[in-house]
C-alpha cells in the first residue's frame, strides 16, 4: 500500500467514487450545522453587531483559497517529477475551486468591510495580496484554456504554478512593505482566531471543516470529470484513426 | 551568443522591428494621464514617479510578444534550439536584447517625460536609478511569459494576464524607491530589495524560461 498506487487513474476513480458520496454528505452536514449554529444560535458581537457572522463564510473560504494554491503547487511538482496524470488534473480541478473561493473571500470581505471600516475596499496588505492571488488563479486557468495539447498544457501550467508561487510569496512581502510605508501598521488586526471567543470559535471550526471537505469533494469530482474527458477524447481519436 | 545578440539587435533596429513603438507608447501613456486626472501641477508632480513606472512597465509589456513570436513563425527558433547554444543561453540573450532595445531607451527617455509631469528636481536621479535597476527584471520576467505563450496563436492578451501579476513585486519596490527618493525619504530598503529582485530573477528565471521553451518546441 502506498499513496502512489492511486496515481493509476483506474484505482483513483475506484477509490474516489467510493469516498465522494460520504465526504459530500459530511461536508453538507457540517456546513448546514455550522452555518445555522453561527447565524442563529450565536449572539451578536457587542461592537460589530450581526455583521460578525460573515466570519463563518469569510474565514473558511480564504483559508481554502490559499491552501488550494498550495495543493496545486504540490501536485504540479509531482506531475513534473513523476509524470502522474491524475496529479496535474487534480491541480487543474483545484484551480477552479480555488478561484471561486478567492472571489468569495474578497466579496464577503467587502460586505464586511463596508459597515465596519466604512469602505468596500482598502489597499490593506491582506486585501491586496488576495487580489494578487486572484490574478494568479486567473492566469493559471487562462493558460490551461489557451493550449490545445493536453501534455504541453500540463507542463506549462505546472511551471507557471511553481514560478507563480515564488512570486506570490514575494508579492505578499512587497505589499506588506508597500503599505506600511503609507499607513504605519494597518488598524485592522485580522488575527481573529486569538481574539475570538469560544461562542464564535466552535461554529467557525465546524464551518472551516465543512469548507475544506467541500473543497476536497469538488476537487475529486473535478478530477474524475477531467479523467473521463480525456478518455472520451482518446476514444474519439481512436475511432477516427 | 554574441552573434545571436547582434542579430536580434539588428532585427529590432530595422524598420518594422518595433524599436520606437514602445517609446511612443510610453510617451502616449504619460501624456494621457494629465488628460485623465487634470492638469494640476502639484498633483501631477506628486504622482509622477508612479506614472513613469507604470508607463514604463506597460511599454515593456507591449513589446514582449515580439521576443519569440517572429522567430517561432519563420522557424529560426527551431534552428536555434538545435544549435549548440543551450536553451538557457537563448533566453538570456533574448532577455538582454529586449532590455537593450526596450528597457534602456525607456530609462533614457523617462527624465524627459518627467519634465511633462513636473517631477521635482531631486526626483530625476531616483527615477533613472530605479528604472535602471528595475527594467532588467521586467525584461527577464517578460521573457519567461513570452516563452510560456510562444506556441499560442494570438497569445498577446494571455501574455499580459500571465506577466502582470509577476511584475507586482518589481513595480512595488521600483515605484516606492522612486517615490521615496523624490520626497527625500529613506531609500535603503527599496533600493536593496529592487536590486535583489533583479539579481535573483536574472540568475534563476532563465532556467524556468528555458524549460518552458523546450516544452513548447517539443
Amino acid at each position: 500500500m502506498s499513496l502512489w498506487q492511486y496515481a493509476n487513474p483506474v484505482k483513483f476513480l475506484h477509490l474516489s467514487g467510493k469516498i465522494v458520496p460520504t465526504l459530500a454528505v459530511l461536508s453538507a452536514l457540517s456546513l448546514v450545522i455550522s452555518l445555522y449554529w453561527g447565524f442563529f444560535l450565536t449572539p451578536d458581537d457587542y461592537k460589530q453587531g450581526a455583521t460578525v457572522k460573515i466570519i463563518y463564510i469569510h474565514v473558511p473560504s480564504a483559508l481554502v483559497a490559499i491552501n488550494a494554491w498550495f495543493m496545486m503547487l504540490v501536485t504540479s511538482l509531482i506531475w513534473l517529477v513523476r509524470r502522474h496524470h491524475v496529479s496535474v488534473l487534480a491541480s487543474k480541478a483545484a484551480s477552479y475551486v480555488g478561484v471561486v473561493m478567492t472571489l468569495v473571500a474578497l466579496i464577503t470581505g467587502a460586505f464586511w468591510g463596508q459597515p465596519m471600516w466604512g469602505t468596500w475596499w482598502a489597499w490593506d496588505p491582506r486585501l491586496t495580496s488576495f487580489l494578487i492571488l486572484f490574478l494568479f488563479y486567473l492566469g493559471y486557468i487562462a493558460l490551461w484554456a489557451g493550449i490545445d495539447d493536453p501534455d504541453t498544457a500540463a507542463d506549462l501550467t505546472s511551471v507557471l504554478c511553481i514560478v507563480g508561487s515564488v512570486f506570490a510569496v514575494l508579492s505578499r512581502y512587497a505589499v506588506n512593505f508597500w503599505n506600511q510605508g503609507l499607513h504605519q501598521g494597518a488598524s485592522l488586526s485580522l488575527d481573529k482566531e486569538e481574539h475570538v471567543s469560544d461562542v464564535f470559535y466552535f461554529p467557525l471550526l465546524l464551518a472551516i471543516a465543512g469548507f475544506v471537505l467541500l473543497f476536497i469533494v469538488l476537487t475529486l469530482v473535478g478530477t474524475r470529470t477531467e479523467i473521463r474527458q480525456r478518455r472520451a477524447r482518446a476514444l474519439l481519436a481512436r475511432s477516427k484513426g | 551568443m554574441i552573434a545571436l545578440l547582434i542579430r536580434d539587435l539588428r532585427l529590432a533596429m530595422r524598420a518594422g522591428g518595433g524599436f520606437g513603438l514602445s517609446l511612443a507608447f510610453f510617451l502616449i501613456v504619460v501624456v494621457l494621464v494629465p488628460f485623465g486626472v487634470g492638469p494640476e501641477m502639484s498633483l501631477l508632480s506628486r504622482i509622477a514617479p508612479g506614472i513613469l513606472w507604470v508607463g514604463a512597465l506597460l511599454a515593456c509589456l507591449l513589446s514582449l510578444d515580439r521576443i519569440f513570436a517572429l522567430d517561432y513563425e519563420d522557424g529560426s527558433l527551431d534552428l536555434l534550439a538545435t544549435s549548440p547554444l543551450p536553451a538557457e543561453g537563448i533566453v538570456t540573450v533574448k532577455a538582454i536584447a529586449h532590455w537593450l532595445t526596450t528597457g534602456l531607451p525607456l530609462v533614457v527617455i523617462a527624465p524627459v517625460l518627467g519634465i511633462l509631469l513636473g517631477l521635482p528636481q531631486q526626483g530625476y536621479f531616483w527615477i533613472v536609478l530605479s528604472l535602471l535597476l528595475g527594467t532588467p527584471a521586467l525584461s527577464v520576467i517578460g521573457t519567461f511569459g513570452a516563452a510560456l505563450t510562444v506556441g499560442i496563436k494570438r497569445g498577446g492578451l494571455l501574455l499580459s494576464l500571465l506577466v502582470l501579476p509577476l511584475y507586482v513585486p518589481t513595480l512595488i519596490y521600483g515605484a516606492e524607491l522612486a517615490r521615496r527618493g523624490t520626497q527625500g525619504l529613506e531609500t535603503g530598503t527599496p533600493l536593496l530589495m529592487l536590486a535583489g529582485i533583479t539579481c535573483a530573477v536574472t540568475a534563476l528565471l532563465p532556467f524556468a524560461s528555458a524549460a518552458v521553451l523546450r516544452i513548447n518546441l517539443r
